[in-house]
């Protein structure tokens, strides 16, 4: 198998008033093509942060890479120029953002929106972008695309608006997919739908897929494998088989307890809480200070990833 | 009678220590902001000190000196002399007392017509909030140089007028913009719980709303001071302020016309004074909006 | 499915005509202040309206004449049942109705303002957007400081500088006036709608409009400044959190050019508040050109006004408040309308 891309040594910090801090240290992570790896973690484990590192849309400042590699087809993404990133972000590197309600922009109609980025990255014609862009409509199964296309997203529902985005996504033949959280913002009832939709286009198009989520379970639907993040590193690392059958790190398991697998079963909380660190430890293992089976060499030495039997990774002492 | 302080007062004193703590962090990243807070402690050292600096003190005030007219900048008179012979030089210094102090009062009077207005109508509502604020939006829809031009032209030409027709042609910011912090103030809590135990009216207005709301507003008023210095300087420069032979920089460009295309530092020196005035005021002012809108704020 | 926007017609309608309500309140709130303070001054009308040697007998009778002798609150009925039909009484000093002196002066104001404003627009959007684009580099820092600086600028000395640089020193642009003297005298000055350089430039009569322009260069310059400072600042300011939006992140993973992001995308977005901006400060603008008309003898209100005032010739600064104050009723409409025009804003 090839790979996509390939992360090494890469650490990103944000600069506050406060201090330095680090909000992402991965030492490896490779996807191969036509792979699907998910990503797991709670909020500001990090996850979008590395989407928009991939991307090179960070706001700098406050945050900025420290050092590391993001090779995508065997080159450095964060050597790239400006310019380089902009002939590669939706042509061959696009993104599903979380919040249809905020990523698209208000003061032009959708059809614009969609027919601007065809024009530009495909170099059509007027006519021809309009089009396609009917054609995406059908694609994402949004029916009567050119009532659609002319409306303002604001008149448009929620789920509406994420097939719009993810027409956008789907729309310039890109090889590698970044789906963040794409049904985090919607209704419980049409969820299912629109992952529906992503996991058919995903397997129409061999696309290579980088999927956010914070639930396991619905990870599991798309991806072929899976990494936890936790406070910005890699605490496990497997195939989705590995992972969700066999959870090896504590804080897999929480995850997993999180979610009630039988319809009353009784979770016991105090399992799942866990205590909000605020700073970040000198030393130590990153979770010792949430970790209810910590010992003492938790606190004092960082654990690296460990191969533990087949794909499977943990980074944990015990 | 004890005065009672709401108890979020108290509460809100920590928090408020760590965010005037991280207000100047930030504004001392901004350098061009930190110059100009410099340069205003600069200005009103110089307004304090003004007697102790000038060179001619005589020539503030009156004292002609027909001899040395209209001189250019020299090592004696720095900024130049002015048609009877005055050191321009000693005028401006004194006139940034003179500058600061109008537009002090100006803006205290202002804060004390408005805020009063602003918080009753805010805590009352109904009637009394309707008659005010429409009375208010009659004095917005005036510009506000014209309004003040107008109340100065009617009350008679003078430094006290002038100042006067400012706090007018001011006040009805402060009191729309306290009227909108008490009506979100009048279901708070603290407020319920006076108003259960007893408390009159007036005392929950003045003794509960006003001290809660009053931050902004001042905030507010120290941003507007360039705006009612350079107002102030206009008045005097139309002929309705301040009257000869008072050193006010608006005035001293106004006489200075008739010399000014053959004795060019008549009115450059007095108009830079304006300028660099307003010019700290508005950028401090710029700096504090910046750092303290949390929709621009950046870490 | 009916689309939305057919049904935003008759909502703007319902909109603009309580706003117009509100505005015709307010100018007769204005009226009713303004009518007020001009009574509580300590002058006498009727002794300006007859002369400095006037009988207490001719003073009485003009008393008479103008209506003075009557209770206040039907002299102010009768000044705003002769409003309605455009009837601001008589200046003290001239005689002539106010009504027909201020079309006479209106003219050269507005073109000073508007064409200024229209300038104004021109260089302080760019001026924003470039500073929002390099935030804290130096083309920022000297944009922002032109901008804070343009609106901390005395005027009326702006006025006097530029009069020493480019008449005194230079030599170059002329003191002050519309007009030269000699082309007043030698030419037929056109006369179609007040307007003097859109006058010269529809009749094609260049040298007059060529000597005009030279005329409007100080002027429209000084009372440009403060307007460039405010949209350059507010362009900048409403960009800057624009900027920050999820939709132009997301326009850049689309490898849209950072060209396309900024000048449409992000621009679009900020032209509302930077629009609303612009139109309010023709308000402050046509206050400013009161000092500036006075520095360059600009034949407009400003000079009116200050004549009048200095001489209390009420009838003609009720008559020039009235009129201020119905332009700002009037801009702040349109800025209403402006921000209802936004297609998110729904009425």
């Amino acid at each position: 198998m090839t790979e996509l891309l390939k992360i090494e040594n890469l650490k990103v910090n944000f600069r506050t008033f406060e201090g330095v801090t680090n909000v992402l240290n991965l030492e490896s992570l490779s996807v191969a093509k036509g792979e699907s790896f998910g990503l797991v973690g709670e909020s500001g484990a990090g996850k979008t942060t590395l989407a928009y590192t991939i991307l090179k849309l960070l706001p700098i400042p406050p945050a900025f890479v420290e050092s590391g590699v993001i090779n995508f087809e065997g080159e450095n993404l964060l050597k790239k120029s400006e310019g380089e990133m902009q002939k590669i972000r939706g042509k061959k590197v696009s993104m599903i953002f979380q919040d249809p309600m905020s990523t698209l922009n208000p003061v032009f109609t959708t059809g614009q929106q969609i027919t601007r980025v065809l024009q530009h990255n495909q170099g059509l014609h007027k006519a021809q972008a309009k089009k396609r862009a009917v054609e995406l409509m059908n694609l994402v199964k949004l029916p009567d695309p050119e009532n659609i296309l002319s409306k303002y997203p604001h008149e448009l529902s929620g789920g509406q608006r994420q097939r719009i985005i993810i027409a956008l996504a789907f729309s310039c033949g890109a090889q590698f997919l970044i789906a963040d959280e794409p049904t985090r913002n919607l209704d419980v009832t049409i969820q299912a739908g629109v992952l529906q939709l992503i996991a058919e286009l995903i397997r129409e198009t061999n696309v290579t897929v980088l999927f956010i989520g914070n639930n396991l379970e619905l990870v599991s639907l798309i991806c072929d494998r899976v990494g936890i993040l936790h406070r910005g590193q890699l605490v496990e690392l497997g195939s989705i088989k590995e992972v969700a059958k066999h959870p090896a790190h504590p804080y897999t398991l929480t995850l997993l307890r999180a979610i009630p697998k039988e319809k009353r079963e009784k979770i016991d909380l105090t399992q799942i809480a866990l205590k909000a660190e605020e700073r970040l430890a000198e030393k130590g293992c990153r979770y010792a200070g949430r970790c209810l089976k910590k010992e003492k060499i938790c606190l004092e030495e960082e654990p690296a990833l460990k191969h533990i039997g087949g794909t499977h990774y943990i980074a944990c002492h015990l | 009678m004890r005065k009672l302080l709401p108890v979020e007062t108290f509460e809100a004193i920590k928090p408020r220590l760590k965010e005037f703590k991280l207000t100047f962090y930030l504004l001392n990243r901004n350098r061009l902001t930190m110059i100009a807070v410099i340069t205003v402690f600069l200005l009103v050292l110089i307004a304090i000190l003004a007697p102790l600096i000038v060179p001619y003190k005589e020539h503030v005030i009156s004292g002609t000196n027909p001899q040395e007219k209209l001189l250019p900048p020299s090592q004696e008179h720095l900024f130049g002399t002015d048609e009877l012979g005055r050191d321009i030089f000693s005028r401006v210094i004194y006139g940034t007392r003179i500058s600061l102090e109008t537009a002090l009062a100006a803006v205290g009077l202002a804060l004390l017509i408005g805020v009063p207005l602003g918080a009753i109508a805010g805590a009352t509502g109904g009637v009394v909030d309707e008659v005010i604020m429409r009375i208010t939006d009659i004095f917005l829809s005036f510009p506000p140089l014209l309004l003040a031009i107008l109340i100065a032209a009617f009350l008679g030409p003078s430094l006290t007028n002038a100042m006067l027709a400012i706090a007018v042609a001011w006040w009805p910011w402060y009191t729309r913009l306290i009227r909108g912090q008490a009506v979100s103030m009048r279901e708070r809590q603290f407020v319920r719980a006076a108003r259960a135990i007893g408390t009159p009216h007036f005392k929950i207005v003045f003794g509960h709303i006003v001290p809660n709301t009053i931050a902004p507003v001042i905030v507010q008023a120290s941003m507007d001071l360039g705006g009612v210095i350079l107002t102030a300087a206009s008045l005097s420069f139309l002929g309705l302020g301040a009257q000869p032979p008072t050193p006010e920089w608006g005035l001293m460009v106004s006489t200075s016309r008739n010399y000014f295309l053959n004795a060019w530092w008549y009115s450059i020196f007095p108009g830079l004074a304006i300028f660099i005035t307003v010019l700290v005021f508005n950028l401090v002012g710029d700096g504090l909006r910046e750092v303290l809108d949390p929709r621009t704020r950046k870490y | 499915m009916p689309s939305a926007r057919v049904e935003r017609k008759p909502k703007m309608l319902k909109f603009i005509l309580k706003r117009l309500a509100l505005g015709v309140l307010v100018i007769l709130g204005v009226v009713i202040v303004t009518f007020i303070m001009t009574r509580v001054v300590p002058s006498n009308p009727a002794a300006q309206w007859v002369g400095p040697r006037a009988t207490p007998e001719q003073i009485q009778a003009a008393k008479r004449e103008l209506g003075l002798d009557q209770p206040l609150y039907i002299q102010l009925g009768i000044y705003i049942k002769n409003l309605f039909t455009g009837n601001l009484g008589k200046s003290l000093k001239t005689h002539q109705p106010v009504i027909e002196e201020l079309k006479n002066y209106l003219p050269a104001t507005i073109e000073l303002v508007l064409l200024s404003t229209v300038i104004a627009a021109l260089i302080g959007l760019p001026l924003g957007v470039i500073s929002a684009k390099k935030k804290d580099r130096w083309l920022d820092h000297f944009s922002r400081f032109f901008s804070v600086g343009a609106v901390s600028l005395p005027t009326f000395w702006v006025g006097l500088f530029l009069q020493l640089i480019f008449y005194r020193w230079l030599g170059v642009l002329p003191l002050g006036g519309e007009l030269s003297t000699n082309i007043k005298l030698f030419y037929q000055v056109p006369h179609v709608t007040g307007f003097l350089l859109l006058d010269s430039l529809i009749t094609g009569n260049m040298v007059i409009f060529k000597d005009a322009l030279l005329h409007f260069i100080l002027p429209g310059i000084t009372v440009a400044l403060y307007p460039i400072g405010l949209v350059a600042r507010m362009t900048r300011s409403a960009l800057l959190e624009i900027l920050g939006e999820d939709y132009i992140r997301a326009a850049r993973s689309y490898g849209l050019p950072e060209s396309t992001v900024l000048w449409s995308y992000a621009l679009k977005n900020s032209l509302g508040p930077t629009i609303t901006v612009l139109t309010l400060s023709i308000g402050y603008t046509l206050t400013n050109t009161f000092l500036i008309e006075a520095i360059f003898s600009w034949p407009g209100i400003g000079s009116y006004i200050a004549t009048s005032i200095l001489s209390l010739d009420y009838p003609a600064i009720m008559g020039v408040t009235i009129f201020a104050a119905l332009a700002y009723v009037v801009l702040n409409l349109i800025a209403d309308i402006i921000i209802a025009l936004d297609p998110r804003v729904r009425l």
